[in-house]
């Protein structure tokens, strides 16, 4: 089952690649195989049981010498994520489709490559495994983002590149003296390691990857020059790759001193991430750049929910179950937000607010997407992100006080740049790049943008969906208790 | 009556299979009509180490147990065979990519000397002792040398065969210097005897060792002894480059990791720390010379030498695993490297002048297969996933990280990280410049057809990706080829 969510997008790649269809063709055929793996998940939903911890294992051995195996499964957390990321990633091939994208073949194929390899990511129960798919998401969005990318778009690149590159060999180095040190390289079988260096080296890949503060360096310029909908699943999906390492590998896998040491650090780091985000996110010029910053503010404030565990090192199942609430919301605010700024920069060709404004007259469905995007992202109570903004801190509020206030603080923050995004674009006076001819959203617009804002009214109001089945066992007591079992 | 050592023809047969089809290839040159030359030439060279590669794989498959034959001169030895079997077909691929190359002239030659340095690498790999050592590496230096000049219409062709042989040259005469201070120092010429011969001269040992570790650095194009490699690979043929940079690479390696283990294993403390230096040195100097670089076959051979020391490191590090990681990576190199060059020469043929970066400029789109072959060697030398360079590098570092040589580890990491931009600033040529900023290069036409060319790059691609997913069978070979080696 699980194999099949991976494989499926894959053997779509291949065939979109290989066969020498029309662009059209193309992109029906990458948006009927996303969708396909759409019902692939939901028929593993019916299956799973989110009573277990880890279920749907697939196991083969791949080079028996140093353990190493391909090994996937899922948590009730990473089907979560999965979930997320095939909900996303159709919605950025059909957007893609809309947009007409040339050189459709091989975009359509990576793209459906790019949504193998993050399901790939969310499954791996082997470190190398874990790191091939990490790797292998990269080397799509290097293409995505320098072929079909904005004119600055081979400095955002390089940028890019080097910075998350910088960071997956640290933790390549640490792969390999964890699995060398265990004698494998399975994270089930695998025990827990008391080396900070190598803890550092995986926070150091996830920190670029999510990113923390001071690790955001590619994050502007990257989700600026990427198209829409690239940037879409870039912000709403990879960085997600960060919360799943940390969670299963960084938090799980070490020693609770180990832990427990950094957390200071990180929490200093992710809270630093949240409220200079924030400010800047308040400060940015365009649609694209709030986003960009206010992804970054959120990722910040997932992290502070990863690590809310106490100082013996148990882990807070209220900031866990909070993070990954968040995490999902997030993925489909940003989305949402991305997409829209596409849609915006097709009609008036930027989607700068000086040169928008006033778009909300005669462009009901615009503005009502907009608006309740805009104001669930900014939490206001009863929507999905204030949930998980609350599971967040109340989480943290037992590791102390202060860092709780400081994300509530935060939290104002948020309210104030989205709204200030949402009147630039709908409100105010009639911006210079707007014209008679920018019309409301079409019907295909409609159809892209109205499950993603479905799912997160439907999650809004049954927040309990996924913070009730994201962890029937907490990792770490399973990992204790593997280690118990363990001779 | 002279009494004749017994002559295990079997295990020679990989070396006479070549030398036979040098020998047709050398009296097709005279014997048949022109129009006749090429083509049986040609044939009988691709027979030949197509033969000597199966022939090869007989003797490893007959080979449990290591031999010595013909008065201790030679080893019949799974190492020796795998080796014969990964030059035998680097060789095979060469002749296919230099079928396409329009030469005027000494067809004939050039198979026979193609396949009579194929027919001495083979030899050589099987050496143990110091005159058998030195009588194989002139016997393919020097049908490189002329392989080098043999365009003698161009100039550069000439100027590479010219130094090469200068510095080459050099580098035998050292080798050759340092066995006879060994010779001196054990009274012993063969490898394992110069083991057993210990406690006497060991000043003229010591100094004779490093001249042999310096000799031997020559040939596999190790900084500080590279200063031939860019030169020689940019002006030579570039079907004789790929041969060359892929198979003396082979033979050179092993054989050090041969003689350095065999024959030196009291002065193990002094050889790992000179190979590591040696090893640190090429990642150095390999990748930063390399950014700098514009035309694709320099920065190639910088590539080549950075490879070198990430090879090095296996051999440092002195143990099974690291003979095996060696053993393991030299297939995937070998397959990337003559790939590359193929693709650089497809270009070439295209244009009919050196190919510099610029010059790449929508390659990839132009001709979308050689486009995705180059994007995978360029993926593998990085060391990115779904290439067998990924698992080559995992081994080196794993084997690295298990001897103790954190250090290393950390090097190659950082080497690996720089390299990254060089190998995608040819990738970012081939795809990502648009076609405002692309000056045309070409007269017009369609390219020229080259079956044979497109064949041996889908050869490499398979050996490239394959390599990734099996690597089982292959590290099984590894292991057992390294399991001759007395650790």
């Amino acid at each position: 089952m699980t194999t099949a969510l991976i494989l499926l997008p894959l053997a779509a790649a291949l065939v979109v690649w290989l066969l020498p269809l029309p662009g059209r063709a193309a992109g029906a055929l990458a948006l009927v195989a996303a969708l396909a793996e759409i019902v692939l998940w939901v028929v593993a939903l019916f299956r799973f049981d989110f009573q277990q911890s880890l279920q749907l294992v697939d196991r083969q051995s791949w080079f028996s010498d140093l353990n190493v195996s391909y090994h996937v499964g899922f948590y009730g957390f990473s089907f979560w994520l999965a979930g997320l990321t095939v909900v996303v990633c159709t919605a950025a091939i059909g957007y893609a489709v809309w947009a007409n994208r040339e050189r459709a073949r091989a975009y359509y194929g990576l793209m459906l490559f790019l949504l193998g390899a993050i399901v790939g990511v969310f499954t791996a129960q082997d470190l190398l495994l874990f790191y091939v798919f990490f790797e292998a998401m990269l080397i799509p969005l290097y293409v995505l983002i320098g072929v079909w990318g904005g004119p600055r778009r081979l400095r955002a690149t390089a940028t890019f590149v080097i910075y998350t590159m910088a960071g997956s060999l640290l933790m390549l180095a640490s792969i390999i003296a964890f699995g060398i040190s265990q004698g494998t390289f399975d994270l089930v079988e695998s025990g827990v390691s008391d080396n900070a260096w190598i803890f550092l080296g995986f926070v150091a890949a996830f920190a670029v990857k999510a990113p923390l503060f001071p690790f955001h360096g590619w994050l502007v310029e990257a989700y600026r020059e990427s198209p829409p909908e690239v940037a879409a699943v870039l912000s709403g999906v990879v960085s997600k790759a960060a919360v799943y390492g940390l969670l299963r590998i960084a938090i799980v896998k070490f020693d609770v001193d180990v832990v427990v040491d950094f957390q200071s650090s990180i929490l200093a780091l992710a809270t630093i991430g949240l409220v200079y985000g924030s400010l800047l996110a308040f400060r940015a010029r365009d649609v694209r750049t709030v986003t960009a910053y206010s992804s970054m503010a959120q990722m910040g404030l997932i992290v502070i929910g990863l690590f809310s565990m106490d100082e013996r090192g148990l882990l807070n199942e209220l900031g866990l179950n909070g993070a990954i609430l968040q995490s999902v919301a997030h993925g489909l605010i940003s989305a949402t937000l991305f997409l829209l700024a596409g849609m915006l920069e097709q009609r008036a060709g930027t989607s700068t607010f000086a040169d928008l404004g006033g778009l909300a007259r005669g462009r009901p469905a615009l503005a009502t997407i907009l608006l309740t995007t805009g104001v669930i992202a900014l939490a206001v109570p009863g929507s999905v992100a204030f949930a998980g903004e609350f599971l967040i801190l109340a989480g943290i509020y037992g590791v102390g006080w202060g860092w709780a206030a400081v994300g509530a603080g935060a939290i104002v923050l948020a309210a104030m740049y989205m709204l200030r995004l949402i009147s630039g674009v709908l409100h105010w006076r009639r911006g210079p790049a707007v014209t008679e001819t920018a019309r409301d959203l079409r019907p295909v617009e409609l159809a892209l943008l109205v499950p993603l804002v479905g799912l997160l009214l439907f999650l809004s109001a049954w927040p309990a969906s996924v913070t009730e089945r994201s962890f029937p066992i907490p990792p770490r007591e399973e990992a204790a208790q593997a280690e118990a079992e363990a001779p | 009556m002279i009494e004749t050592p017994q002559v295990d023809w079997f295990a020679l047969s990989p070396t006479l299979a070549l030398l036979g089809a040098s020998g047709v290839a050398l009296l097709g040159a005279v014997l048949v009509p022109w129009w006749l030359r090429r083509g049986l030439a040609a044939f009988a060279a691709f027979g030949g180490f197509v033969t000597a590669g199966i022939l090869a794989g007989f003797v490893f498959d007959r080979s449990d147990e290591e031999q010595e034959l013909l008065v201790q001169s030679m080893t019949r030895d799974r190492l020796g065979a795998l080796a014969a079997i990964i030059v035998g077909g680097a060789g095979a691929l060469a002749v296919l990519v230099s079928w396409g190359e329009r030469r005027r002239d000494h067809q004939g030659e050039y198979y026979a000397l193609l396949a009579a340095a194929g027919a001495g690498m083979v030899f050589f790999v099987t050496a143990s002792n110091l005159m058998t050592l030195f009588l194989g590496l002139e016997w393919f230096s020097i049908a490189l040398y002329i392989l080098c000049a043999l365009d003698t219409h161009r100039e550069t062709s000439l100027e590479a065969g010219l130094k090469y042989l200068i510095v080459g040259s050099f580098g035998s005469a050292i080798l050759l210097f340092g066995s006879a201070l060994v010779y001196g120092a054990t009274g012993e010429l063969g490898f394992s005897a110069i083991a057993a011969a210990r406690g006497q001269g060991k000043e003229l040992l010591v100094i004779g060792l490093a001249l042999i570790i310096a000799g031997l650095g020559f040939k596999a194009s190790a900084a500080p002894f590279h200063m031939w490699t860019p030169d020689v690979y940019q002006g030579a043929p570039t079907s004789v480059t790929a041969f060359m940079s892929a198979a003396t690479k082979v033979a050179a390696l092993v054989l050090a990791l041969r003689i350095l283990v065999v024959a030196f294993p009291e002065q193990e403390h002094l050889w790992t720390v000179a190979v590591a230096v040696i090893a640190v040195a090429s990642l150095a100097i390999g990748n930063f010379a390399a950014l700098v670089q514009r035309d694709v076959k320099r920065l190639l051979a910088y590539s080549s030498v950075s490879h070198a020391g990430f090879m090095l490191i296996a051999i440092a590090v002195n143990t099974e695993l690291g003979a095996r990681a060696l053993l393991y990576y030299l297939i995937p190199y070998a397959a990337g490297s003559i790939g590359a060059f193929a693709v650089v020469a497809a270009r070439e043929r295209e244009l009919g002048v050196p190919v510099t970066l610029e010059r790449f400029g929508g390659f990839g789109w132009e001709r979308p297969f050689l486009g995705v072959a180059m994007w995978i060697f360029m993926l593998g030398f990085m060391g990115l996933p779904l290439t067998g360079g990924f698992v080559g590098k995992f081994y080196v570092f794993s084997a690295a990280y298990e001897a103790g040589w954190t250090w290393l580890v950390i090097v190659g990491v950082a080497a690996t990280a720089v390299s990254l931009y060089y190998y995608l600033a040819v990738v970012r040529a081939m795809y990502m410049r648009t076609d405002a900023e692309l000056r045309p290069v070409i007269a017009g036409g369609s390219p020229p057809r080259d079956p044979l060319l497109v064949t041996a790059v889908a050869a490499s691609v398979a050996v490239t990706v394959g390599s990734f997913f099996l690597v089982q069978p292959l590290i099984d070979w590894a292991r057992d080829a390294a399991a001759s080696l007395p650790f």
